[in-house]
């Protein structure tokens, strides 16, 4: 089984959001970036499947070079092999592209990406990779198992969930549940360092969206104390005040 | 040019989410000065569709046969892109739910536009420009997302925008879409839906426990509180990781985001990670024991205290609340 996981490279998640140049550039000074975390899930549930053996991991990332520690975090972690696709990944549009003129040259059995990238929270990079390709997608899986020539899926749904199955090839992003993030060992930082990474250029993409600036929520009034012998007190400001219940 | 707008069902049913989406889509095609047209695919009884009409659609139109009857979100991509070619449609609404984060990016390539996901208000048209606002970063943030293509699929978050009725009938019309057959790969085998629980992602109020509440045997008081409010529950990380509550109600930056109109931290330090997913709500209520606890600093109201003793007296304030309403 040849699996392909999409990586992304994020602010790690204790991060202060600011904003510099009137609110139109992400401060990245001091910040440091990670591997997305939900996709450390996809790729966990990719090395579990193809443990023993059974198959190869390859990660792709749409970056610059300064996202190569994080594509170097994925391989000690247990992937294969890795590509970097040399551009900024400008929107979900112009990654989604960029991967999926890797896999028509590159068959994959199963696609994976996190559910959603914890910077721009787009969850969009699944769906346009399976129209790019006319192949199934499911977002928002919770669980992952493979029977032979097709999977079984499970998928979030409001106030439930819904089990699927679903032939290969498709692409699949990926929520808590499908499996735990694995931790890299020591064989596997040094091997990382050896682990073959592919640099590609970028095929040319029009451009459909642009981030033009920022805002940070406005802050809150001081909270309002209400004593612990007194919660009766508290159901009245929520009702006269805040008018909430 | 119109508008249209993509109305999910679940087990046939609107939902609340999606009359903010509804209303949100009538007022962009005023913005615009155009009609709205919303779709509904599956099966949705006539005075259900029917109920569409007061958010101010012109037209519904239904999509009903046996194969479109669940969600294939490749299917339900097609169905949504060939609407909106018959009504000539330059943007295209829908809800930023489980569902519609599967169909926005399809739609978006079909249609070859800018998406526009987790929209938080109305786009802002000014001179000639199309700018919407949005969360990022897990809510620690905002981006004004410009779309520069001609046509445009926006999802918009649950709870960001207010229901507005302004409409009367809408005209019901049956709509064959076409499919292709290889739409059709994925089969559903199962779908199970609690219906007697308020659904975390659309609920009013949050009812939220965190580590402090020690283990799971101790969600009864928290499981009546939420009832009682007719609130939804959550969880912090730990909580969910531990296996004390189900994943699906982890909210925070790597679990749902959420933005009800009042959350109830309980026992929740308040870890950045945690206040990325839940600093949208309107109103936040912290109980904690430690005075010193981060989630006071974002909070609205809290009670300093042991939650054994402050949730019990909180449920009896409650009910003596209800009795004299
Ligand atoms: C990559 C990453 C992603 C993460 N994503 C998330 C996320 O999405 N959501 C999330 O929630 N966390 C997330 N976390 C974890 C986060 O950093 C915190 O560890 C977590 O939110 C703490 O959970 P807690 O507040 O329940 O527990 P604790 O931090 O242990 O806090 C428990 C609180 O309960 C109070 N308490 C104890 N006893 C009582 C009592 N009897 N009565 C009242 N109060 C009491 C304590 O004073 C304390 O404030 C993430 C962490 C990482 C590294
Ligand atoms: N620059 C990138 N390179 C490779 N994969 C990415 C990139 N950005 C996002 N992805 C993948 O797409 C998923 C969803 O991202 P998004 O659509 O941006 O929320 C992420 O979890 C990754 O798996």
């Amino acid at each position: 089984m040849k699996i392909l996981v999409c990586i992304s490279n994020v602010p790690d998640t204790t991060t202060k959001i600011t904003f510099t140049d009137n609110n139109t550039q992400f401060n990245t000074n001091g910040v440091q970036f990670i591997l997305n975390p939900y996709d450390e899930i996809a790729l966990a549930r990719a090395i579990e499947l193809t443990d023993g053996g059974n198959g190869t991991v390859t990660v792709i990332n749409v970056g610059e070079i300064n996202t190569e520690p994080t594509i170097r975090k994925a391989l000690a972690i247990g992937a294969t092999n890795a590509v970097r696709v040399n551009a900024k990944p400008h929107d979900a549009w112009f990654v989604a592209s960029q991967v999926a003129q890797y896999i028509k040259t590159n068959q994959f059995d199963l696609i994976l990406t996190g559910q959603e990238s914890i910077d721009y929270n787009g969850s969009k990079v699944a769906g346009m990779l399976g129209e790019f390709l006319d192949l199934p997608s499911v977002s928002i899986i919770k669980k992952l198992e493979i029977n032979g020539t097709d999977a079984t899926v499970e998928r979030e749904i409001d106030g439930g969930k819904e089990v699927l199955t679903i032939p290969f090839p498709f692409i699949a992003s990926t929520a808590e549940g499908v499996a735990e993030p694995k931790i890299p060992n020591m064989r596997g930082i040094m091997s990382a360092r050896t682990k073959p990474l592919t640099v590609i250029e970028p095929i040319e993409v029009k451009t459909l969206s642009e981030v033009i600036s920022y805002e940070t929520p406005a802050p809150r009034d001081r909270v309002k104390l209400v004593s612990a012998e007194d919660p009766a007190k508290l159901i009245g400001l929520l009702h006269e005040e805040a008018k909430v219940i | 040019m119109s508008v249209l707008v993509y109305t999910e069902n679940a087990g046939g049913k609107f939902k609340k989410s999606v009359f903010e989406t509804v209303s949100y889509a009538r007022a962009i095609a005023d913005q615009n000065n155009t009609s709205l047209i919303a779709v509904s695919i599956g099966e949705v009884d006539a005075a259900e569709l029917a109920s569409l009409g007061k958010y101010g659609p012109e037209k519904v139109l239904n999509v009903s046969n046996e194969k479109l009857k669940n969600f294939i979100n490749q299917a339900y991509a097609s169905v949504i892109a060939e609407a909106s070619k018959r009504e000539n449609a330059d943007i295209v609404v829908l809800s930023n739910s489980f569902s519609g984060r599967g169909l926005a990016p399809r739609i978006g390539v079909k249609l070859g536009a800018g998406v526009a996901d987790g929209a938080v208000a109305l786009p802002d048209q000014e001179g000639g420009k199309f700018k919407v606002k949005k969360t990022a970063f897990s809510g620690k943030a905002f981006a004004v997302v410009e779309l520069t293509s001609e046509k445009k699929v926006i999802s918009l978050n649950s709870n960001a925008y207010k229901i507005v009725e302004k409409g009367s009938a809408a005209k019901i019309e049956d709509f064959n879409a076409e499919t292709k057959d290889t739409d059709f790969k994925t089969i559903i085998k199962e779908i199970i839906r609690s219906t007697n629980k308020v659904a975390l992602p659309d609920a009013d109020i949050v009812v939220s426990g965190g580590r402090g509440l020690k283990g799971p045997e101790n969600w009864a008081m928290l499981e009546e509180l939420a009832d009682l409010l007719g609130a939804a529950l959550a969880c912090s990380k730990p909580v969910s990781d531990a296996g004390w509550r189900p994943h699906s109600e982890h909210v925070g930056q790597t679990g749902i985001a959420v933005s009800p109109n009042l959350y109830i931290a309980v026992g929740i330090s308040g870890a950045i990670q945690h206040l990325a997913g839940v600093s949208s709500s309107k109103v936040i209520v912290v109980i904690n024991k430690d005075a010193d606890a981060p989630f006071f600093k974002v909070a609205d109201y809290g009670i300093v205290g042991d939650a054994f003793e402050v949730v019990p007296k909180l449920i009896t304030a409650i009910k003596e609340y209800k009795a004299s309403a």
